[in-house]
């Protein structure tokens, strides 16, 4: 096998797990604080358009970028409102804000359909890029892929390392208890909920904005669901998020390698293979103990302080 | 001794709560005083934690006023209780499972301190106050009483000058107790003002130089509780006699009805414990008491004799010689068992159905269910005797559970499960958070019931109600049951030190 094609390979698992990395790392922070967003495919759609108008409009990657982490944010303000000062049930919360962004990011982008955007720059250092099989991945990736890593590295360090990530750890596990020591439950939680859908809507901005340069409904075909069940695959570890999505990655190109290559088996069967994997992956963990150990232990229920 | 007639440090005047129509506290006076123990007497529901939460600004008062120090304050939460110098140690911790000893103290410290001095800190803490700690443990892994020292520990961080405890012996074995009330004695040596909240009226009348007692919200006597004797305040606390209950010392054994032998089980939740190797003998017309620290395997082997979970050999119980170890609760029940487990909401009864509906949950094979079909007028009869029966208090005619109080509710449930053709009867934990009259009568029941010829098997962690109502006695410990003794032919102590794995193999 040629240098070209190993890395022409890694490359595409590793931008295909880019916006799975986006989104789930987001909802790992929402979830440690206790609140299950099930919005997040609705979050990330409308991160997705909002980013492709954004950045069509004024030709600016960065501004795009912004209005999508803005976009996802809001939706999930809304979310936050209801789930968490309403308390309404966190799961039709979720499903519901879902819908509604797969709804409304359609009618939004409506006269952006078929419009193309130039791609996202790239980092370029002179050697280091050029080394064989690796130099194009390390060196050379477009500026989402090392926010990704970065927003990894600095959520572990936020929740493992700091007194307000132990805060907010805290809420997650027991928010009696954490209202009686006197922490401000909501608010923490509402923050939690903010950061998730900036990070789902810069997942949704990574899709249009670096991964395929056009805005087309729906587009999102199902990634804030593996995001999703990712978060429970790491076991809400930061960590093992990235290794699971770089799995999940290598399953959606292995399977379009398969259907290139001419595989004797329907392409419909070969497209859900990421999605097979996702519900093996959740099967294998709720069997498991290890898996449900590290949940959240106040994880999807409202908290209502009586007063 | 301090001044009996210094200013006290905390005040409260004419405190009323009301939740709607309901008045918890009624127009309560409390005074608190440094160097002073003063102790909070009174049934469950009297409003001792309402009183509580409302002088740790985690409530607020409907009407009244809180001085401290002279002054008048308003406590909108937790965090403004604490900044006055008010701590407190609550009976169902305030902890978090999940994290460390170490991060379940930095939680209320400031967030500039380093690891390394906060570790200090809790050293010198354990030191002082002698509260052994170890602050990279997990706290799901601590026993109860390691947890209770966290809290503690966690309180006296912040150097509070008010220190309320609730119920704080109500999960420890004597021994335990005894070593917390080494600390609480320091601290009021140290000129600190304690509020003790119990039921426990012995551990009262030794502890604490005051006493105010709650019934129905209102303050029904202060007074110094050294100065009574235990029934004397029982019967401040309670308002009526509260009859004893005295086992009648039972002539001859009776057949064996249950047969444990060598049933191992690991734990199906996470944090469970296992069982290893239990051996149990139930006899007609006894009790067997099963006495131990929460959380030793209790509610395991509750599931086990219960049958809700299987151990996979049908050799490991017997009922009247029949091998059920394979048979689910309701063949066991089909052969005249029946079994009231801790948990009254969820597990024994189902809050949002009514008591009729309760009474078909677990008697659906006695003629409640036609065809498929609930027979609602029968149930609601068999419902209506319970409640006549065991003098059931309730609103209305066929109630939602969770109307009922929690001795209400625990005096239906014995009532359902109970009949007189039982021939094996498994409670877990009967009286638990339950009131001082309802708590006799379902002792009384217990009682009764075996000497009407069933094998009763009580769990309790209530040391008092296991030498009051049972003919032999055994220790749960990490997942080991101790061999049953005669209860007449041993003591508090020494069940007690069982109970710490104090006595492992003896």
């Amino acid at each position: 096998m040629t240098s070209e094609f190993v890395q022409a390979v890694l490359l595409t698992i590793l931008t295909s797990s880019i916006p799975l990395i986006l989104a789930a790392i987001g909802e790992l922070v929402a979830e440690r604080a206790g609140v299950l967003n099930l919005g997040v495919e609705g979050m990330m759609i409308c991160g997705a358009v909002s980013a492709f108008i954004g950045a069509y409009d004024t030709g600016s990657a960065l501004i795009g970028a912004a209005c999508g982490i803005l976009a996802g944010a809001l939706l999930a303000a809304v979310f936050g409102l209801l789930a968490i000062y309403l308390a309404v049930n966190q799961v039709a919360a979720g499903l519901a804000l879902t819908i509604f962004g797969l709804g409304i990011s359609g009618l939004i982008g409506k006269s952006y359909v078929g419009l193309k955007l130039t791609n996202a720059s790239h980092l370029h250092l002179p050697w280091l890029s050029d080394i064989p099989y690796v130099g194009q991945i390390l060196f050379g990736e477009d500026y989402f892929v090392y926010a990704a890593f970065a927003l990894v590295l600095g959520v572990w360090l936020w929740l493992n390392k700091t007194h307000a990530g132990l805060q907010l750890r805290a809420v997650g596990d027991n928010h009696t208890s954490a209202n009686t020591l006197g922490l401000d439950v909501q608010a923490i939680r509402l923050w939690a909920v903010l950061f998730g859908g900036g990070c789902a809507g810069l997942a949704g901005a990574y899709l249009t904005l670096a991964y395929t340069p056009f805005w087309s409904p729906g587009m999102t075909a199902g990634r804030g669901w593996i995001a999703l069940a990712l978060v429970v695959f790491a076991s809400w570890q930061p960590w093992r998020l990235v290794l699971g999505a770089l799995i999940f990655g290598g399953a959606t190109i292995l399977q379009l390698q398969a259907q290139a290559l001419g595989v004797r088996i329907p392409s419909q069967l070969l497209s859900s293979v990421p999605y097979l994997a996702t519900i093996l992956a959740l099967i294998l963990l709720s069997v498991s103990k290890r898996g449900k150990a590290n949940a959240p232990a106040s994880l999807g229920q409202a908290f209502i302080a009586d007063k | 001794m301090p001044d009996d007639f210094s200013e006290p440090l905390v005040r409260l005047q004419a405190i009323t709560k009301r939740f709607g129509s309901f008045t918890a506290n009624d127009n309560v006076d409390l005074e608190l005083r440094k160097g002073h123990i003063h102790a909070l007497l009174g049934e469950n529901g009297a409003g001792k934690s309402t009183l509580v939460k409302i002088l740790y600004g985690l409530l607020a008062p409907t009407s009244g006023t809180i001085l401290f120090a002279g002054t008048p304050v308003t406590m909108t939460d937790p965090r403004a209780a604490r900044a006055l110098g008010i701590g407190m140690v609550f009976q169902h911790f305030s902890l978090f499972e999940n994290l460390t000893v170490a991060e379940n103290i930095a939680l209320v410290l400031p967030a500039s301190l380093s690891r390394a001095a906060l570790y200090e800190q809790i050293a010198a803490i354990g030191e002082r106050y002698h509260l052994r700690l170890e602050p990279a443990r997990m706290v799901w892994s601590l026993s109860a009483g390691e947890r209770q020292r966290i809290e503690i520990a966690r309180c006296l961080l912040q150097d509070p000058q008010v220190l309320v405890l609730d119920e704080p012996t109500s999960v420890l074995t004597p021994q335990e107790a005894d070593g917390l009330f080494i600390t609480l004695n320091q601290l009021k040596d140290e000129g600190r003002a304690l509020l003790y909240i119990s039921h426990k009226l012995e551990e009262v009348r030794y502890l604490c130089d005051h006493a105010t007692i709650l019934r129905l919200g209102r303050v029904v006597e202060t007074c110094v509780p050294k100065d009574h004797s235990a029934r004397e305040l029982a019967q401040l606390m309670v308002g009526t006699q509260i009859a004893e209950v005295k086992p009648q010392v039972s002539q001859h054994v009776g057949e064996m009805r249950m047969a444990v032998k060598g049933l191992s089980l690991a734990p199906d939740q996470t944090h469970g414990v296992t069982l290893k190797n239990i051996e149990l003998q139930a006899h007609a017309g006894q009790v067997l008491g099963i006495a131990g620290i929460a959380g030793n395997g209790q509610s395991e082997l509750f599931a086990a004799l219960s049958g809700e979970r299987l151990s996979g050999n049908a050799q490991s119980i017997f009922m009247d010689g029949k091998a059920v170890g394979n048979r689910d609760i309701n063949a066991r029940r089909a052969l005249g068992a029946a079994f009231i487990p801790e948990a009254r909401f969820g597990h024994a009864a189902v809050g949002d159905l009514t008591l009729s509906e309760n009474v078909i949950l677990s008697q659906h094979a006695h003629g409640l269910v036609k065809a498929g079909f609930l027979r609602r007028r029968a149930a609601r009869a068999q419902a209506a005797r319970i409640v006549e029966d065991y003098d059931v208090r309730k609103t209305g005619d066929d109630p939602l559970a969770r109307t009922l109080s929690g001795g209400n509710l625990q005096k239906f449930i014995f009532g359902r499960e109970n009949s007189s053709k039982l021939r094996l009867f498994v409670i877990d934990q009967p009286t638990w958070g339950v009131d001082a009259r309802a708590a006799s009568t379902i002792r009384r029941a217990i009682v009764d019931c075996a000497a009407a010829g069933t094998a009763v098997v009580v769990i309790s962690q209530d040391l008092d109600e296991l030498f009051e109502i049972s003919d032999q006695i055994c220790v749960i410990h990490e997942g080991h049951l101790s061999a049953a003794v005669p209860a007449s032919g041993t003591n508090r102590a020494e069940i007690g030190l069982q109970m710490t794995g104090g006595m492992n193999g003896v």
